[in-house]
C-alpha cells in the first residue's frame, strides 16, 4: 500500500540528535538524597558534554517532573541554570504524567518542523525518593490562617483552633483520584479482561531483564547514560533473574501481577536533544532518526468502559493511518512495561478482530514479530521513573534505528529502506503518546 | 583512568613548614623548605623579574645577531621580557639567564660558562629561570667540541640541584639546521611559569620547517584527544589545552563518565566515553574525530595519550592478568589508537602525538615491572614514532610526570611519598596543571622542533635522571 501523505510532510525535519540519562536507580538507594532537579540538571550536563553544547543556547528546554514540590514550580528553569547550558536558554516546565518525557519531544519537535526554533530538549526527571510530602488542609489552612493574623493574641486564637488529627503528613499516592484504585490495581482490572497470564508477564519481564542485561554488555548505552552519584548502571535491572524465579513471586495486583512484572518506583532523568537537520550539520553532530509524527489519546477508564492504561491502543492506529504506516512496518516497537501485563494487553487488543472492529471502527492491526517488541527491554529491566521514561523510550529506539540502518547499509548499499520504530507510552489518567520514527 | 578515590594527594609537610613555628623550626634544623611555585596565571608577565642574556664560547654563535644580546635576546624581548644587560649587586632580583653557549667547542669554554653564569645565579628571584642553549654533541665531527656539548649537561644539571626557592636549570640542545625559529617555543616555555616543575631537562631542538612565531593561543583550531580526562593528569591537560585555543574531546571509560562529563562542559568540549582497550576503540575514535576534523575546517589533531593504571605488585608475584591489564591500557592502547588515526589520514600537518611516560617507568621502581615496561616503552615508541609522523609534518613525544600530588600518588605508603618529595630538587611533588603545561607546549606549532623525545616533569628528581 502506497503511504498517503501526511498532512504534516510538507514541514521540515526533526531529528533526534543526541540523548542522555541518569543510570535509574531503585527508589531509596543510588538517588535517595537526590532531587529531581539535582537528577535533571545531571542529564543535561551528560548531554552537553556528549554533545559539546557547554555554553551554548538552545531554542528550548521542555521537560517535567510528576512528583513536585511546591518549590518546584520552575524545576525545568533551575536545572537549566544550574547546568552547563547558557542561562539565555528558554525553558517551559510540562505535566502529563508518565508521558511527561515524550509529549516534551512531541512539542519540541513540533517547534523544530514548523521553524520556530532549531534546536531543543526534551525530557524529564522524578524521585520517587525525594518525594514531597504535603500537610493536611486543616493544618495547611491554620498556617495561612496564623500567617495571615495581625497580632499575637489572634495568632494564637488561630493555632488553638488546631487539633492533633490535623498533623496527619500527606504522602503522594499512585492513585486516580476520580476512581480510588492504584495504578496496579487498574491496570489488574485491564489484565482480567484480557485474559492476560501469569506466564506470559513473567516470560515479558525475564526477557526485559535478559535483553537490557545484553545492551549494557554490548556497551549500547556508552553513549546514552552518565554516571551519577556513583551509579553506572540501572540497578533495578537483574540480569540473572528467571522465568522461575519470576513465578515465586506473590501476586500484589489481581491474580497475576506481582513485583517482578510491574515496575518499581524509580529514580532517575533522562534527556534528548532534537534539532534540524542544518543545526546538527553545523556542529558536525550525527542525527540518530527523523521524528515522523505522533499523536496522543485519552480513554474514559472512569466508567470502566476502558482500561486506565489503554489509550495507546486508540493514538497507535490513527498515528498509523494518518502517516500510511502498519503496525508490521515498524522495525523496533517500544511500548512501555508500566506492567508486562499492559504490554500484553495493549498488543492483544490490536490483534483482536473484535475489539478494533466494535471500538476502532476498523480491521485489526494484527500481530507483532515480538523480535521487535522492546528489543533491548523496558521499563520492567530499567525502572520508570515516570517523566523521564519517555525520553529514554524515544532515544533506545532512535539509536537502534540507527544502528539497524547502518547494518542495512553495509548490506544492501545505500538504497536499502529506512528503518522505522513506533513508540508508546501509557500513562495515569487514562492518557497516551505514540510516536513514529525513521532513521535517516 | 577512572577510580573512585578520595582527591589527590596532599603535602602536609610543605604547608607546616612555609609559615610560622614550622618554618622557624625547618630552618634551624636544616631541613627541606619547599618553594611555592610560580606558575601560569592569565594576564602575568612571562617572567618574574628581568633576563640576562650571555654569550659563551667563542665564534660561531648560532644566534649571534647585530641586535644587542643576538636572537634569544629578542626572542625575550618579544614575549615582553625586560632585558639587563648585567646582574648588578643591587639590581632587580633576575627571572631569567639565557645562556647562549651555541659557540662553546673548547674545554675552556666550559669555566668561563661557569665563571659567567655564577654572579647571575647569586642574583636569582624566586622561582627563577636559568637556560642554558647548546649545540648537540655529536653534530660536530670534532671530539673535544662533543665533549663539550655533553658538559654543559653537567654544568645545567648541577646548577638544578644547587639553585633555591623554586628557580629550575635546563639545557636546550640545538640540532645542525636549527636556529632561533625552532628555539623560541621552547626557550619561551621554560622561562615562563608554565614549565613550574621542569628542572634539570636536556631538550633537543631539531630543525624544522614553516615554523611559526609563539602566539598567545598557539592552540586555536587545534582539536585535541585527551584519554583518561576525567580526572587528575588528564583533566588538568584537557583544561590548559582548552585554555591555550583547542577545542578538546575529553576520553574516558564509561565507567568514569560523570567526572568525564563535567572536564567537557568545564572546558566547552566534548566527552567520549570510551574504553580505549575495546575492540572498537580505534575505529569509534575515528569516527568522532571523522566527523568533527572534516566539519571544522583545517583543524589539526593532538593526541594526549594520558590515560594509564597500576596494577602493582613484586615482579614474583605479578600474574598475567596485571601485566595484560597495565600493558593493555597503557601501551598497546596509544599503539592501536595513534596507528588507527594515522591510517585514516587523521594525523596531517601539524598534528601532535604526546604520549606519557613516567620517571618510574624510566627508572624502574620496586613493584612496578609492568608499569615500568609500560612507561619505558612509551619513551620507545615515541622515539620510533616520531620518525614515521615527520612526512605528514607531525610530531611524536611523551612526557614522563615524576611526582606528581594526583589520586594515584596518594594511594603510595606515606614515608615512600615524602621521600619521592623531597628527593626532587625543587624538594615538592609537581601538581597535575605542571604535566598538563608541558603537553601543552609540545603541542604547540612553535615546539615543531622538539621530536621523539620525553620531557620529564619531576622537579629534577633524584629518580630516573
Amino acid at each position: 500500500m502506497a503511504p498517503a501523505p501526511s498532512p504534516s510532510a510538507h514541514l521540515r525535519s526533526a531529528v533526534v540528535v543526541a540523548a542522555d540519562r541518569t543510570p535509574f536507580s531503585r527508589t531509596g538507594r543510588a538517588y535517595a538524597r537526590a532531587s529531581s532537579q539535582d537528577l535533571l540538571t545531571a542529564a543535561l550536563d551528560g548531554l552537553a558534554a556528549r554533545t559539546g553544547l557547554a555554553g551554548e543556547r538552545l531554542g528550548t528546554v521542555v521537560a517535567g517532573a510528576v512528583l513536585r514540590h511546591s518549590r518546584d514550580l520552575n524545576i525545568t528553569r533551575e536545572a537549566v541554570l544550574s547546568s552547563a547550558l547558557a542561562p539565555t536558554t528558554p525553558t517551559t516546565d510540562l505535566a502529563m504524567a508518565c508521558a511527561t518525557g515524550l509529549e516534551a519531544a512531541v512539542i519540541v519537535s513540533n517547534a523544530i518542523r514548523v521553524g520556530q526554533v532549531e534546536s531543543g530538549i526534551a525530557g524529564g526527571a522524578d524521585s520517587a525518593s525525594d518525594a514531597p510530602l504535603a500537610v493536611g488542609d486543616d493544618l495547611r489552612r491554620t498556617a495561612l490562617a496564623v500567617r495571615g493574623a495581625r497580632s499575637a493574641p489572634a495568632r494564637v486564637r488561630a493555632l488553638a483552633r488546631l487539633r492533633p488529627s490535623a498533623l496527619r503528613v500527606e504522602a503522594p499516592r499512585n492513585a486516580e483520584p476520580r476512581t480510588g484504585l492504584s495504578m496496579g490495581e487498574h491496570a489488574a482490572l485491564t489484565a482480567a479482561a484480557w485474559g492476560v497470564s501469569r506466564q506470559a508477564q513473567d516470560a515479558l519481564a525475564a526477557r526485559s531483564h535478559h535483553a537490557l542485561a545484553r545492551a549494557w554488555d554490548d556497551g549500547f548505552f556508552d553513549d546514552l547514560v552518565t554516571g551519577y552519584l556513583g551509579l553506572h548502571r540501572d540497578d533495578v535491572l537483574r540480569p540473572s533473574t528467571s522465568v522461575e524465579a519470576l513465578a515465586a513471586l506473590g501476586p500484589v495486583f489481581g491474580d497475576t501481577m506481582t513485583a517482578g512484572n510491574s515496575t518499581p518506583l524509580t529514580d532517575g532523568a533522562a534527556v534528548v536533544l532534537l534539532a534540524s537537520e542544518e543545526w546538527a550539520a553545523q556542529r558536525s553532530l550525527r542525527p540518530l532518526a527523523r521524528v515522523v509524527d505522533a499523536e496522543s489519546a485519552a480513554v474514559d477508564f472512569v466508567t470502566g468502559t476502558d482500561g486506565l492504561l489503554t489509550a495507546p491502543v486508540y493514538a497507535m492506529p490513527r498515528l498509523l493511518d494518518r502517516i500510511g504506516w502498519t503496525l508490521q512496518d515498524a522495525d523496533v516497537l517500544e511500548v512501555h512495561e508500566a506492567f508486562a501485563s499492559t504490554v500484553l494487553a495493549t498488543l492483544a487488543a490490536w490483534e483482536s478482530e473484535q475489539f478494533c472492529a466494535e471500538r476502532l471502527g476498523r480491521p485489526a492491526l494484527g500481530a507483532v514479530d515480538r523480535s521487535r517488541l522492546n528489543p533491548l527491554g523496558s521499563s520492567l529491566a530499567t525502572g520508570h521513573p515516570f517523566a523521564a521514561t519517555g525520553g529514554r523510550v524515544l532515544a533506545t529506539a532512535a539509536k537502534q534505528l540507527h544502528q539497524i540502518a547502518a547494518q542495512r547499509e553495509q548490506q544492501h548499499g545505500p538504497g536499502a529502506p529506512k528503518p522505522r520504530a513506533l513508540l508508546s507510552v501509557c500513562a495515569a489518567g487514562g492518557q497516551g503518546v505514540v510516536m513514529a520514527l525513521e532513521a535517516l | 583512568m577512572a577510580r573512585p578515590g578520595g582527591g589527590p594527594s596532599r603535602d602536609l609537610y610543605a604547608e607546616l613548614v612555609r609559615t610560622g613555628p614550622g618554618a622557624a623550626v625547618a630552618q634551624r634544623l636544616g631541613l627541606p623548605r619547599p618553594a611555592v611555585l610560580r606558575r601560569h596565571a592569565d594576564g602575568q608577565p612571562l617572567l618574574a623579574g628581568p633576563a640576562l642574556v650571555l654569550t659563551t664560547g667563542g665564534e660561531p654563535s648560532v644566534f649571534r645577531t647585530r641586535e644587542a644580546g643576538g636572537a634569544l635576546a629578542s626572542v625575550l624581548r618579544g614575549a615582553g621580557a625586560h632585558l639587563v644587560e648585567r646582574a648588578e649587586a643591587d639590581g632587580a632580583r633576575l627571572g631569567a639567564v639565557v645562556v647562549d653557549a651555541t659557540g662553546a667547542a673548547r674545554v675552556d669554554d666550559l669555566a668561563a660558562l661557569g665563571l659567567a653564569l655564577g654572579p647571575a645565579v647569586r642574583r636569582l628571584g624566586p622561582s627563577a629561570r636559568v637556560v642554558v642553549v647548546g649545540p648537540a654533541p655529536g653534530s660536530a665531527g670534532d671530539p673535544e667540541a662533543a665533549a663539550v656539548a655533553q658538559g654543559l649537561e653537567g654544568v645545567v644539571r648541577t646548577v638544578g640541584k644547587e639553585l633555591r626557592a623554586g628557580a629550575t636549570a635546563n639545557l636546550l640542545r640545538l640540532a645542525p639546521g636549527a636556529g632561533a625559529a625552532e628555539v623560541a617555543g621552547p626557550l619561551l616555555f621554560l622561562v615562563s611559569a608554565r614549565s613550574a616543575f621542569v628542572d634539570g631537562q636536556v631538550v633537543e631542538v631539531a630543525a624544522a620547517e614553516g615554523l611559526p612565531a609563539p602566539v598567545a593561543a598557539p592552540l586555536d583550531g587545534a582539536l585535541a584527544v585527551v584519554t583518561g580526562a576525567a580526572r587528575g593528569i588528564g583533566r588538568a591537560t584537557a583544561q590548559v589545552l582548552a585554555r591555550q585555543g583547542a577545542r578538546v574531546v575529553a576520553v574516558d571509560v564509561p565507567a568514569a563518565s560523570a567526572d568525564l562529563a563535567a572536564t567537557a562542559n568545564a572546558v566547552r568540549g566534548h566527552a567520549l566515553a570510551l574504553d580505549v582497550t575495546a575492540a572498537d576503540a580505534p575505529q569509534r575514535l575515528v569516527e568522532h574525530l571523522g566527523a568533527h576534523l572534516g566539519a571544522g575546517g583545517d583543524r589539526r589533531l593532538v593526541l594526549v595519550h594520558n590515560a594509564g593504571i597500576t596494577r602493582d605488585r613484586l615482579l614474583v608475584n605479578l600474574d598475567a592478568a596485571r601485566w595484560d591489564a597495565v600493558l593493555g591500557v597503557n601501551l598497546a592502547a596509544p599503539l592501536r589508537l595513534t596507528s588507527a588515526l594515522l591510517e585514516a589520514g587523521l594525523l596531517g600537518e601539524g598534528a601532535r602525538v604526546v604520549g606519557v611516560s613516567s620517571t618510574s617507568g624510566l627508572a624502574g621502581n620496586r613493584g612496578q615491572a609492568n608499569y615500568a615496561a609500560s612507561k619505558a616503552g612509551v619513551a620507545g615508541w615515541v622515539r620510533a614514532l616520531d620518525p614515521q609522523l615527520a612526512a605528514a609534518g607531525a610530531t611524536a613525544n611523551a612526557v614522563a610526570p615524576g611526582f606528581v600530588e594526583t589520586e594515584m600518588t596518594a594511594r603510595i605508603p606515606p614515608l615512600l611519598r615524602q621521600l619521592g618529595r623531597r628527593t626532587a630538587s625543587l624538594q615538592q611533588g609537581g601538581r597535575p596543571v605542571d604535566v598538563a603545561e608541558a603537553v601543552a607546549w609540545l603541542a604547540e606549532p612553535a615546539s615543531a622542533g622538539v621530536r621523539g623525545q620525553v620531557v620529564r616533569v619531576c622537579g629534577q628528581a633524584l629518580v630516573g635522571a
